[in-house]
């Protein structure tokens, strides 16, 4: 079984083929341009050089967010037309758990991906049994409500993600030595990662297809908030 | 005649989600459109994220649905085009995301396709006779041309607004007016039971050889009408300032479509866009085109509105001229025709 990955859901562009037992192939872009220029073409370039064509990928993994709105759907949609056109399954896969899933920690691993003003997405894992576990549900939040959070409920604490970069000295401060800090090469996503947890998650009933599929923003639209704020004062 | 080449086309440049099938750039087999405009309303226009939200939610059920009702499959499918441009970039994303995916999952052509095109060549697909050179007129909500067509893919601009586009006045006298959202079609409706000769609201035709069009004084113009009856306590015959309003627009924009039919002598003047759907423009440009011989063209309600067939028409074109993009066509917001 060929699986292909896909995360799109920050600056880095990532894509992945593996099967049951190798990752066979990854390209990874951490650099400022158009996704949505990029992205197929590096697909291309990727499987080309793997003399695979879009026809021989049997399982689709893509991470469905958080993240940014735009860089989701481009994958998502992506991701998508290439199931539809074969008919395939596709796992989505949380953009934080693809990020935890990068570390092999004993204790818990926060993930922390830019929100922009002073917020992250955020969720908390942990390894049992040899499983990742999701221990607090992914949300969003300011970072100091995290810290504060992370302080009085977590010792031995390993973070990644470009939150960490951001925040860097604040986390340092707040955690002292409860917390660690990923190696830089384990902060970005990784496709590896969203396609092996893709492969585990297929049996689990967490199929999912190109027609329901969507993107998990965790935040609603601007103007949804608006407009709700505006109901509730009148 | 050569083989048929099929196409499928992807419009999602606003708040249509669209996907089309065609044979031949002119015969539709099916012209899926899911509008948003009732999601829309509540906020009083388009907002941009929700439209791209609810794009990725419906692309793949809409192209399903238009391969359904084509009785095809992807197997069938020679050419892929789609919307680059121009239009809302989070919206155009996920059409463009999706359409190269399966260009490249089928390998086959793609065809990136200017949105303005598109609706010029929606006449191509309402009129299966129609072959350039002609004279067109584009009105839509962001946009007001006046286009010598040469040849299929090939458009020398004549005119363009220098401010507001014409629907965009359209919508802006509707909101002032305490009218529903979109204000066109509204206006419109109003407008045949108002008195279009109630006020006298400027029309604007710039310099003596002008092709160019300025709405911006007009919508000033009613704006001030309405405000400045509103202090005094006036009632606003709503119905009449509608007609008023929108005769000066199209007595602007068929004055000048005619003068350049004549000058071009093209004995066709086609039009396109969003607001060729306007039954006063349809009507007074009939009228017109009547008294000077020249035939008046404009694409059925379906094909006015932004749909998937007039971009799979536009991409049919461009194909056989060998205008084909590669798999980093990327989107492009403010595209301009030419
Ligand atoms: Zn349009």
């Amino acid at each position: 079984m060929k699986i292909l990955a896909i995360d799109t859901s920050t600056v880095m562009a990532t894509c992945a083929v593996l099967d049951e037992d190798n990752l066979l192939g990854e390209f990874s872009l951490n650099q400022n341009f158009g996704h949505s220029e990029n992205l197929v073409p590096m697909v291309k370039t990727l499987l080309d050089n793997l003399s695979l064509k879009v026809s021989d990928i049997d399982l689709y993994g893509v991470a469905v967010g958080p993240g940014s709105f735009t860089g989701l759907r481009i994958g998502i949609a992506t991701v998508k037309a290439f199931a539809h056109v074969y008919n395939k399954p596709i796992v989505g896969i949380s953009t934080l758990e693809g990020l935890a899933f990068n570390l092999s920690h004993r204790g818990i691993i926060v993930p922390m991906i830019d929100a922009r003003r002073n917020r992250v997405y955020t969720g908390i894992y942990k390894w049992e049994n040899g499983y990742l576990n999701n221990i607090e549900e992914d949300t969003v939040m300011e970072i100091d409500q995290l810290l504060e959070h992370l302080g009085e409920n977590y010792n031995n604490i390993m973070v990644n993600g470009n939150g960490i970069n951001i925040h860097r000295e604040k986390i340092k401060d707040k955690l002292g030595d409860k917390v660690e800090f990923a190696p830089n090469i384990h902060n970005t996503c990784r496709a590896a990662s969203i396609g092996e947890l893709a492969l585990l998650k297929k049996d689990h009933g967490k199929l999912s297809n190109y027609f329901t599929l969507v993107p998990e923003y965790l935040r609603e639209s601007q103007a949804q908030r608006d407009y709700k704020k505006k109901e509730r004062d009148n | 005649m050569d083989k048929d080449i099929v196409t499928l086309a992807i419009e999602t440049s606003c708040d249509e989600t669209s996907c089309a099938i065609l044979r031949n750039g002119r015969e539709v087999l099916s012209n899926i459109i899911s509008s948003q405009i009732d999601i829309h309303r509540k906020f009083g226009g388009v907002v941009p994220e929700v439209a791209s939200r609810k794009h990725i939610e419906n692309m793949n059920l809409i192209i399903q649905e238009a391969l359904d009702e084509a009785k095809m499959t992807f197997d069938d499918i020679d050419i892929i085009g789609v919307t680059r441009g121009p239009g809302l970039v989070g919206a155009l994303l996920v059409g463009i995301s999706s359409a190269k995916a399966i260009a490249y999952a089928l390998d086959k052509p793609l065809i990136g396709v200017n949105h303005i095109e598109g609706h010029i060549c929606a006449n191509y697909i309402e009129h299966k006779d129609l072959e350039p050179p002609f004279t067109c007129l584009v009105v839509s909500g962001g946009h007001t041309y006046l286009i010598y067509v040469k040849d299929y893919t090939e458009y020398e601009m004549v005119g363009r607004t220098r401010d507001d586009a014409a629907g965009e006045a359209f919508d802006k006298v509707a909101r002032t007016l305490g009218l529903s959202y979109p204000g066109g079609p509204v206006i419109d409706k109003l407008s045949k039971e108002g008195n279009p000769d109630a006020i006298p609201f400027p029309r604007v035709y710039l310099e003596n050889d002008s092709y160019d069009f300025s709405f911006s004084g007009l919508k000033t113009a009613v704006l001030n009408y309405i405000n400045q009856a509103r202090q005094k306590g006036e009632e606003i015959v709503v119905k009449d300032v509608a007609a008023s309003f929108q005769q000066a627009v199209i007595d602007v924009l068929v004055d000048k479509s005619i003068r350049l039919a004549k000058e071009r002598k093209t004995d066709k003047i086609v039009i396109a866009g969003g607001v060729a759907a306007n039954q006063g423009l349809r009507e007074l440009m009939a009228q017109r085109g009547q008294e000077e011989n020249i035939k008046i063209l404009y694409p059925s309600n379906k094909l006015c509105t932004d749909n998937a067939a007039m971009i799979g028409s536009a991409a049919y074109f461009n194909y056989m001229k060998n205008k084909v993009s590669d798999l980093y066509l990327s989107v492009a917001p403010n595209l301009e025709l030419i």
